[in-house]
């Protein structure tokens, strides 16, 4: 066994991290770059940060995923690493040639106490950055918040460095999509393309993370928001932000910056977070909801009605990020499933309240927290067992070690393909959801059952 | 798509042989805004002293550095498996202003206590050099209370390249080297250095020697165990494999203990026959050795000699680009791959030092390219422009050849299959095989054109 490292008794550990639910800012900060059209996202720290995070990237994405670093040396952390940038500023534009540099911060440069605008401001003054041409950055470092919040700080930084009022509202819903897959926002831009919605993503991974086989590489794809599309969220009527933790911040922003109303939703994970979700865009754009629409919630509903009996009472174990959890465990008791282990790697505030109060009416005692580890996920799963678990793919150990059925969602999935081509997000993927519950649970059903019973119909 | 343009400073890092006078630069830090495919430091120590299975690794630092490196070397272990697991002090802002020593000092006794390690690793991270932890004293103290070695490795992310990450890891190894009885050990014993038990290799390289009559003492570091280690001083030859990451540990334990090493590779037919010839020539006064040698490169060769000549056929003429991290790597896929008919037409690593690369002009054809330290505009350019149909490198390296329609053979720590000794020839030649011809160039549209 794998993880038989880990004991059933919990004992406190408050020092200590033992396998990781969760990773640091600068990851999220360089996904989030990615979803800006012809953008090299840009780590200001050593050399191994951004290797790590192209690596981890590359592998959940098998994609090739382009960044630059500022190769910090032993000089850089004692007299700054404004040199180091002004040279990486210089030779990207130079070689790579992209329309904009998204730079973040790390532990180390944040320590030694770099001041990115002021080295921004000085790359301008010696015509370091061509006509036309960006920069922005986030605040990342690797000791505060999680990958999680690398990924808001960087979508509130487009935000704060692009977007602009031009004196009247124009009828446009920005949409931030939260921390989800390529898929998830192809599927959120379908939704609103149906409701014939005139909108803007950011970030947008949507052909640049799942772009197809050309025969040839290309250093930017097709995908992306564009600048000019940033700029005009300042003068959108709108922002439907979905994800609290994720695009909370960037849809607080424009709303102090440049007066767009917000309205902060879950993720769309499942039927009533679906339902809110094309509410608001029905509210906020006045249009409305097609009978396309209307046909795939039945469908979904169907589903539910259909396998009703395989969902009831089954108890879930989950681990991952904030809102996708939120979403995922209203979505689950409302399919009558009993998620009693939930455990999430970032800290935040709300979030064991949220939980509680979603499973509150459920027969049994739910475990909850923010700032948990695996192990102590694992020791949950040890002490009260479940049917399911669902996670990233270091839950496959847990899976493993305990013989339970597991269904990857979230970040990283390392040994799987899929969740760069279909959504897991609105009523589609919520069916998609339910497809994979109903896989895992059936085929354990067929594996478990004796010979006499083991069923042909189910 | 070719006629990207290449940095200036950039030129002297690549060089197409036959042009000009060769005076290739490496063995320097990369360019700021460079898109190299190199890592750090810590990631250089991490991947040398990460197999050895019965040691606690703490990584000191916030929690990235621990989550990006767990588990994701598949350096496989007999026994013990408590270098899978994830440790780190996760160290928070809080930590970042008022020191993380205390945390350290906490983790490391809890995790000695729960888990009994046979000796404990703590990797400091880029953040450790700039606060200012004293992190020799707090693994002095836990090695005195816990009464296990605790042993810093100095493997501060900006310190240098991934190269001084091996000579952090060398480092700290050689203090636990010597500290165990070498009772019982033979005359004729060695250790196998640089072999890192990637899919089993380790297993496979130690039949090899331990069929030639020798003994093994210890593996560094795959399947590695701490009492080996502590006792390898006991052996008279060490041989090591993969040029940049333990050589620092022989060169240690030449000064300290007298003992020689060579360095060899066991990668394709030719470099594994001498890794072992070599090895037995050192035991010279035993010509049992030399005999032994003789008959299991014979009986292996003529085991896999079939098949390969008929990968062989169905290879002959491919052009292959190698990337890789050391260029030792690299020497011996240029042999293995021409054993195959395949001619490289690329060749470049991450790490390569001057002796290296004069080796690698030496042995490759007029027109190759040979480059120091790529990025990946550069590697696309040069497969393109040099018809490659294969590209040998690293977890980075494999989309990028995927998109351009060329096949993809990992030879990095993520391969699944053992490519090291006979049995691994075999395996290369599969692996090249199923992927340069595979069908799924038919439809890609590079492969439509020509």
């Amino acid at each position: 066994m794998l993880l038989r490292h880990t004991s059933k008794e919990i004992a406190e550990r408050k020092s200590l991290t033992v396998n990781p639910a969760k990773t640091c800012q600068p990851i999220g900060a360089m996904y989030a770059s990615l979803g800006i059209h012809g953008c090299l996202p840009h780590s200001h720290g050593s050399q191994g940060c951004y290797a790590y995070h192209r690596s981890t990237l590359t592998r959940h994405y098998k994609e090739p995923v382009m960044a630059a670093t500022s190769s910090f040396t032993e000089g850089a952390s004692v007299f700054g690493g404004q040199a180091n940038l002004l040279q990486a500023i210089d030779n990207i534009f130079t070689i790579y040639d992209p329309e904009i540099i998204a730079v973040h911060t790390t532990c180390l440069s944040e320590t030694i106490g770099d001041d990115v605008p002021q080295i921004f401001g000085k790359a301008e003054t010696d015509g370091k950055i061509p006509e036309g041409k960006y920069v922005f950055h986030a605040n990342t470092p690797s000791y505060v918040g999680t990958h999680v919040t690398g990924f808001a700080n960087m979508t509130k930084a487009m935000v704060d460095y692009f977007a602009k009022q031009n004196g009247h509202k124009e009828n446009r819903i920005n949409i931030i999509p939260g921390w989800v897959e390529p898929s998830d926002m192809k599927e959120i831009k379908r939704i609103a393309g149906e409701l014939g919605i005139n909108f803007i993503m950011f970030p947008d991974t949507d052909n640049v993370l799942n772009s197809p086989q050309t025969g040839k590489f290309e250093m930017y794809p097709k995908g992306g928001v564009t600048i000019d599309e940033l700029i005009s969220t300042g003068s959108s009527s709108g922002t439907v932000a979905l994800g609290g933790l994720a695009s909370g911040p960037a849809a607080r922003a424009l709303d102090s910056k440049c007066k767009v109303p917000c309205k902060i939703l879950d993720l769309p994970i499942g039927i009533k977070a679906t339902d809110r979700f094309v509410d608001a865009l029905r509210k906020m754009a006045g249009v409305n909801v097609p009978e396309s629409i209307n046909i795939e919630r039945g469908q979904l509903i169907d589903i539910v009605t259909d396998m009703q009996a395989y969902f009831y009472h089954k108890k879930v174990a989950l681990v991952g990020d904030p809102d996708q959890l939120v979403a995922l465990t209203e979505f689950l008791v409302s399919i009558d499933m009993m998620p009693i282990h939930i455990v999430t790697g970032t800290k935040d505030k709300k979030f064991e309240k949220k939980i509680l109060s979603l499973t509150e009416e459920m027969p049994y005692d739910v475990n909850v927290k923010s700032g948990g580890d695996m192990y102590l996920f694992h020791q949950w799963v040890k002490n009260e067992p479940v049917d399911l678990l669902i996670g990233n793919t270091y839950v496959k150990y847990i899976a493993r070690d305990e013989d339970i059925p597991f269904i990857r969602y979230g970040f990283p999935i390392l040994d799987r393909i899929g969740h760069s081509y279909f959504p897991m997000v609105c009523y589609r993927g919520g069916m998609r959801f339910l497809e994979k519950i109903l896989d895992a649970l059936m085929n354990r059903i067929d594996r478990d059952s004796s010979e006499i019973e083991f069923d042909l119909v189910m | 798509m070719t006629n990207i343009p290449i940095l200036k400073e950039r030129k002297k890092q690549i060089y197409h042989k036959g042009e000009g006078v060769f005076d290739l630069t490496c063995d320097t830090k990369s360019l700021a805004g460079s898109i190299s495919q190199r890592a750090c430091v810590f990631c250089g120590s991490r991947v040398v002293l990460y197999p050895i299975a019965d040691a606690l690794h703490l990584i000191h630092g916030p929690i990235g550095c621990a989550s990006y490196t767990w588990d994701i070397r598949g350096a496989l272990s007999s026994g013990p498996e408590l270098h899978r697991m994830s440790f780190s002090t996760d160290l928070r802002e809080r930590d970042i202003i008022f020191g993380g020593e205390k945390k350290l000092y906490a983790s490391l006794v809890q995790l000695i206590d729960t888990y009994r390690p046979n000796a404990a690793f703590v990797y400091c991270t880029c953040i450790i050099g700039i606060i200012g932890d004293d992190v020799d004293s707090v693994c002095k103290r836990a090695t005195e209370e816990k009464g296990i070695p605790v042993l810093p490795v100095h493997s501060e992310g900006f310190k240098g390249t991934k190269k001084d990450g091996y000579k952090a890891a060398c480092e700290s190894l050689s203090m636990l080297v010597g500290t165990g009885s070498v009772e019982n050990i033979g005359r004729y014993a060695i250790n196998i250095m640089g072999e890192f038990n990637i899919a089993g290799e380790a297993w496979t390289i130690k039949e090899y020697y331990e069929n030639m009559g020798l003994e093994v003492v210890a593996v560094f570091t795959g399947d590695g165990r701490v009492e080996n280690i502590k006792r390898s001083h006991g052996a008279s030859l060490n041989v090591v494999q993969c040029s940049g990451s333990i050589l620092r540990l022989a060169q240690i334990m030449e000064e300290k203990y007298g003992i020689p090493y060579i360095r060899v590779s066991y990668f394709g037919i030719e470099d594994m026959s001498k890794a072992l010839y070599d090895v037995a020539a050192h035991f010279k006064d035993n010509p049992g050795i030399m005999k032994k040698t003789k008959e299991i490169v014979r009986n292996e060769i003529d085991a896999i000699y079939p098949d390969l000549l008929r990968y062989k056929k169905a290879l002959s003429g491919k052009k292959a680009a190698i990337y890789v991290g050391g260029a030792f790597k690299a020497f011996s896929m240029i042999k293995a791959l021409r054993s195959l008919g395949i001619d490289v037409v690329l060749a470049g690593s991450q790490t390569g030092n001057k002796d290296d690369y004069e080796v690698l002009r030496d042995m490759c054809d007029e027109g190759t390219v040979i480059l120091d330290d790529a990025n990946p505009l550069e590697l696309s350019k040069y497969c393109i422009e040099k018809g490659a149909d294969l590209f040998v490198g690293g977890v980075k390296e494999r989309p990028i050849a995927y998109k351009l329609g060329i096949g993809f053979c990992d030879h990095n720590h993520e391969r699944k299959i053992s490519l090291a000794g006979y049995s691994g020839m075999i395996n290369l030649a599969k692996e090249v095989y199923s992927s340069v011809l595979s069908p799924v160039w038919k439809f890609a549209p590079q492969r439509m054109i020509s």
